[in-house]
């Protein structure tokens, strides 16, 4: 890497940091002391078997999950509670609003609004939120669905879309709220195979054309080993190995990561 | 002449009894737009208001449920001026009409409210959308649509409820068909045109909940 100054940010605090986070659902403990650190404009991957973890990291980040203890760090600022006398307390509306506008989330049900259409979609939050004025929003969400393939469709409604185009416009409307952080939670597997590819795409695309960090939840190996930086194999609500995508899929340290590695790829 | 049905009868009252059954429309439209906004509030309180203040909008809704509107009309009408609340009985008819009905309102709404995703909620927070605005421009709009026939169809019962109005002396339609027959001992006549009346505008209104019902099954979906 260069001496640029995105990387002397990175140099610092990392973008992302989750210091010590434990997430508990009753009696069951799903993130277990967790620590991640991720730093500016990387892609992560997190892998992993279902139930250990992963999307709820992406969940507590978008605060859609509260955390029992410990503390998610965004830009070296605390997630959800902010500082007081000294000490960090909850944090309040206005507070938690700012915080969450650094982040940006893409559902694996799309959970588009299906009585707006594709450009409602994604101007929505952009005037009401944002403060943008109606042209500016509608210009920059016609750039976005443009780049997400689908110019010719801003018009239509959710119901009149494939999946794959569902997806693409969710994309776009997370994207519209210009966020430093955007979190994509299996956002391939309610597709079918076919359309798989489109989105895959697309986020492809968004990778090298933003300066995003990017946290990603996936089963798609072949994506997650040809994309990321580095890819985070959870269990058990732990990360049990980390790495560059080359350590994980060629030669993962634990049998545990092997294991998990051979089941997926063996159903694909 | 005709002992059973005096048709000229009917057709001397007939514009006396019109302009009653505009009464009856009028209190039928104006206890439904209370009821409109009572219900959205009453399920507002139950589902998003702290706990106390929610429970207290439950009780208040099973309360206004499980009590007959005759007997929250007269307590109205009643025991409001011991209180010092003197109202005419044209409000007094719109309020309980509006209250009675927004209760059952409320538990059309919270099924409709009910029927959307989490996940809808779960994108307004993503997108960062506070919870008012989320609620009123994603939420609410979602879950109109499928109740809007059972919003129709609370409407008729409403309206058809309107004669207990005649209880305070509303001058609705009942109230004038039976003063009707008591200042002429004609009772037949007003009686069965107020039931023609009722059951001809039931049925119209009938017919349009399902032609609602058939667009409303159409969008986007």
């Amino acid at each position: 890497m260069s001496g640029s100054s995105a990387v002397a940010d990175t140099a610092g605090e990392p973008l992302v940091r989750f210091d010590k986070v434990v997430k508990s659902f009753g009696s069951l403990v799903v993130l277990k002391e967790l620590d991640l650190a991720v730093a500016a404009h990387e892609k992560v991957s997190l892998i992993g078997p279902s139930g250990s973890g992963k999307t709820t990291v992406l969940r507590a980040l978008m605060t859609l999950e509260p955390i029992q203890s410990g503390v998610i760090y965004v830009e070296g600022e605390p997630l959800t509670h902010m500082p007081r006398n000294g000490g960090l307390v909850p944090a309040d509306a206005r507070y938690k609003r700012r915080m969450r506008s650094k982040i940006g989330m893409v559902f694996q049900q799309f959970n588009l609004f299906p009585h707006m259409t594709a450009l409602q979609n994604c101007i929505e939050a952009p005037l009401s939120v944002l403060g943008l004025g109606k042209d500016e929003a509608v210009a920059r969400a016609r750039e976005l669905l443009q780049m997400v393939g689908l110019g010719d469709k801003i018009d239509r409604y959710p119901g009149q879309l494939s999946g794959g185009q569902q997806q693409r416009v969710a994309i776009a409307r997370a994207l519209a709220m210009r966020p430093k952080v955007m979190l994509f939670d299996e956002v391939t597997s309610a597709l079918d195979p076919e359309v798989i590819g489109e989105v895959l795409a697309v986020i492809r695309d968004i990778g090298t054309e933003y300066k995003l960090t990017m946290l990603m939840v996936t089963h798609q190996m072949g994506f997650a080993r040809e994309f990321s930086d580095r890819v985070c194999f959870f269990y058990n609500g732990a990360i049990l190995e980390d790495g560059p995508p080359e350590q994980i899929f060629g030669n993962a340290r634990h049998e545990r990561t092997r294991q998990f590695l051979r089941a997926v790829l063996e159903a694909q | 002449m005709n002992d059973i049905f005096n048709f000229a009868f009917a057709i001397q009252i007939l514009p006396l009894l019109a302009k009653a059954a505009v009464i009856t429309v009028e209190m039928t439209l104006a206890g439904f737009l209370l009821a409109l906004p009572t219900g959205l509030l009453l399920v507002s309180l139950r589902l998003y208001a702290p706990r106390p203040i929610g429970l207290g909008a439950t009780a208040l809704i099973e309360f206004l449920r499980g009590t007959p509107l005759l007997a929250q009309l007269f307590f109205m009408f009643f025991v409001f001026p011991l209180w010092g609340i003197r109202l005419p009985v044209t409000a007094i008819g719109i309020l309980a009409l509006g209250f009675h009905y927004g209760a059952y309102y409320s538990e059309v709404y919270r099924g409709g409210i009910e029927s959307v995703g989490r996940g809808q909620w779960e994108a307004c927070q993503a997108l960062n959308l506070g919870p008012l605005r989320g609620f009123f421009r994603i939420i609410l709009p979602q879950a109109i649509v499928p109740i809007v026939p059972a919003m129709g169809n609370y409407l008729i019962a409403l309206f058809k409820e309107t004669p207990i109005l005649s209880a305070i002396g509303v001058a609705e339609l009942m109230q004038t068909a039976k003063v009707i027959g008591s200042d002429t001992f004609q009772y037949t006549e007003p009686i069965t045109l107020t039931g023609v009346f009722f059951l001809v505008m039931s049925l119209i209104s009938a017919a349009g909940v399902r032609w609602l019902e058939r667009r409303v099954k159409g969008v986007h979906r």
